[in-house]
């Protein structure tokens, strides 16, 4: 084990470190023997689809539940022991809620703003997710998307170290997404480390450092979005019309496979249709079909 | 091993972090700007006693209770007989059924873990939520005495004692009451049938308690039953404020029972600390 854990007040030290986490409800193992380690100011992305134990572990990481086994550290604290203090350094996007109708957005900013000892400027900060506009509204008239930005600025107007976004575009229009991603890349420019949870595969690839696949509750890929991408290599999909019925053959090496065509249609090869499987397609694959065994144990 | 420490960080920032009575403060100003914009709680908790007031007073105008009671010069008229009955059930309104409802729409709906999820401390949410339910109660109660001084002619009492035996009783009835709403807020099994669950149990203790009828008309059983509760004692007690001495022959003890008053009270705001500490929850029962 390395042995940088041991002095928390280093720069190096990791915001989030998780070593064999696990949670259960019920029979269901939700987080299964989870390792991560997320280095302070990156974007870290957390894929996978619903069910794979993605929130699960965000509570356990915002201090909302506590593990069944396994440790966490979390900007050097066991969050479920962790208090005002450590609050006060982290920042928590939960799904999404109806809670707190009756109050206007910068009510509710300026509330919020007071239980941090160094709080962002609440004007500057609704001004940010675009809700100027709103500021006067009750929350109970705000769209979806409005609401949702609400969650983020509470989130972030304690100006947090660390910030917590639980699947946080759901139910956004593409505009509005593209928005959200420009700010909390902006998050990340001020220093900023985010822990995004997230569904939708572009997200991860626009935003993150660092991407884990999950699923079941444990990690079966990790790397950059690059090294995802890098995945799809070798994996070339050829199609074309063999006097009527179609042939597919997946191989490291089309352009050979190519040039054999070529040699036995003289003219146009029927139907030819060369594909690299897309990211989404390796995704898919990962998250998709049980009882594969991938990188879970590394 | 990941031990458990403090980083530096953490040390600074809990040096800067905002004192919990300020936030208490800060909390009361946002729970009292939601409580009056809520409409069921302006109409079911704060006008409720004021309506029922008017209309009771309205109904037996010129009607007195206690014609026989040597020395009420007559009896006591309804308005006057009736008033501190529907100050207490004022308090249990603004304290109990504001809270118990309130905190359990605020868990069901994440409020509650919105705002576990901030530095705010626990005793600021309380301290936010007992500063709103004493304003609203000082509020509904000056306002209910004014109504009745003014509208209906009720004598209020001018010497400094009965003024005293108010004081405590206000304090104890709402602080209990507070108190039994945080306890009782984990009952209803969600935000929507809050409501539904809180307001029978108001209505039925009012009913039983002396409220709405002469406490002594009630049947004996039901006597027996509503003295368990605070409500029947606060009512008693508001009498012993608001009525001229002699009123005290109407109770079933022909005394006020101070004492006794003060002990329910008292005991019920223990129980109600108790379980409310061992039952309260940020989170929906079905959140894990």
């Amino acid at each position: 084990m390395p042995t940088a854990a041991s002095s928390p007040t280093r720069p190096s030290a990791p915001a989030i470190d998780i070593r064999g986490l696990r949670k259960a409800y019920g029979p269901k193992q939700a987080v299964d023997g989870l390792d991560l380690r997320v280095e302070r100011g990156e974007i870290f992305a957390v894929l996978g689809p619903n069910g794979a134990g993605k929130t699960t572990t965000t509570e356990i990481l915002s201090g909302f539940r506590v593990a069944d086994s396994g440790e966490v550290s979390v900007l050097g604290a066991d969050p479920s022991h962790a208090g005002r203090a450590w609050r006060s350094r982290i920042g928590v996007v939960l799904q999404s809620t109806d809670d707190l109708a009756e109050l206007t957005v910068a009510e509710l900013v300026r509330q919020f703003a007071r239980y941090y000892p160094h709080s962002r400027d609440p004007d500057e900060v609704i001004d940010l997710v675009g809700l100027r506009d709103k500021a006067g509204v009750r929350t109970r008239g705000l769209s979806g998307g409005q609401r949702r930005r609400l969650d983020v600025v509470l989130g972030i107007v304690g100006r947090p170290e660390l910030l917590f976004l639980d699947e946080p575009t759901t139910g956004f229009d593409p505009q509005a997404r593209r928005s959200f991603w420009s700010l909390v890349r902006d998050l990340r420019v001020a220093g900023t480390t985010i822990w995004l949870t997230t569904h939708y595969l572009d997200e991860a690839e626009q935003l993150a450092d660092r991407v884990a696949v999950v699923r079941d509750g444990k990690v079966v890929a990790l790397d950059t979005p690059e090294g995802l991408s890098r995945l799809t290599a070798g994996r070339t999909q050829v199609r074309w019309d063999d006097g009527g019925t179609v042939r597919e053959e997946v191989t490291e090496r089309p352009t050979a496979l190519v040039r054999d065509l070529m040699r036995d249609h003289p003219g146009e090869v029927p139907g030819l249709e060369i594909r690299r499987p897309s990211l989404e397609d390796v995704y898919l694959e990962l998250v998709g079909a049980p009882g594969q065994d991938s990188e879970e144990d590394r | 091993m990941i031990q458990r420490r403090l980083t530096q960080e953490t040390a600074r920032a809990e040096a800067s972090l905002p004192g919990a009575l300020r936030l208490g403060l800060a909390r009361t100003s946002l729970e009292l700007r939601q409580f009056v914009r809520e409409r069921d709680a302006m109409i079911f908790i704060f006008a409720y006693p004021l309506i029922m007031m008017a209309i009771f007073a309205t109904v037996f105008d010129g009607q007195v209770v206690g014609s026989d009671v040597p020395g009420a010069d007559g009896g006591i008229p309804y308005a006057q007989y009736f008033l501190p009955g529907i100050v207490a059930t004022g308090i249990m309104l603004t304290s109990f059924q504001s809270l118990a409802t309130s905190i359990a729409v605020e868990r069901d709906d994440g409020t509650l873990k919105r705002l576990r999820a901030t530095p705010l401390p626990a005793t600021s949410y309380f301290l936010g939520k007992v500063g709103q339910v004493l304003m609203v109660s000082i509020v509904q109660t000056a306002l209910l005495l004014a109504l009745a001084r003014l509208a209906f002619d009720v004598p209020m009492p001018d010497d400094a004692a009965a003024w005293g035996t108010f004081a405590w009783v206000f304090v104890l009835g709402t602080a209990a009451g507070a108190v039994l709403g945080v306890a009782f807020s984990s009952v209803p099994r969600s935000g929507r049938s809050a409501g539904a669950v809180v307001t029978p149990v108001v209505l039925v203790l009012q009913f039983v308690s002396g409220v709405f009828f002469p406490f002594f008309s009630l049947p004996g059983w039901m006597q027996s039953v509503a003295s368990v509760f605070p409500l029947r004692w606060m009512a008693q007690g508001m009498r012993s404020a608001l009525l001229p001495p002699e009123a005290a022959a109407l109770e079933v003890a022909g005394t006020w029972q101070h004492a006794l008053t003060a002990g329910v009270l008292l005991a019920w705001l223990v129980l109600g600390l108790i379980v409310g500490v061992r039952t309260f929850r940020w989170r929906r029962r079905d959140d894990g």
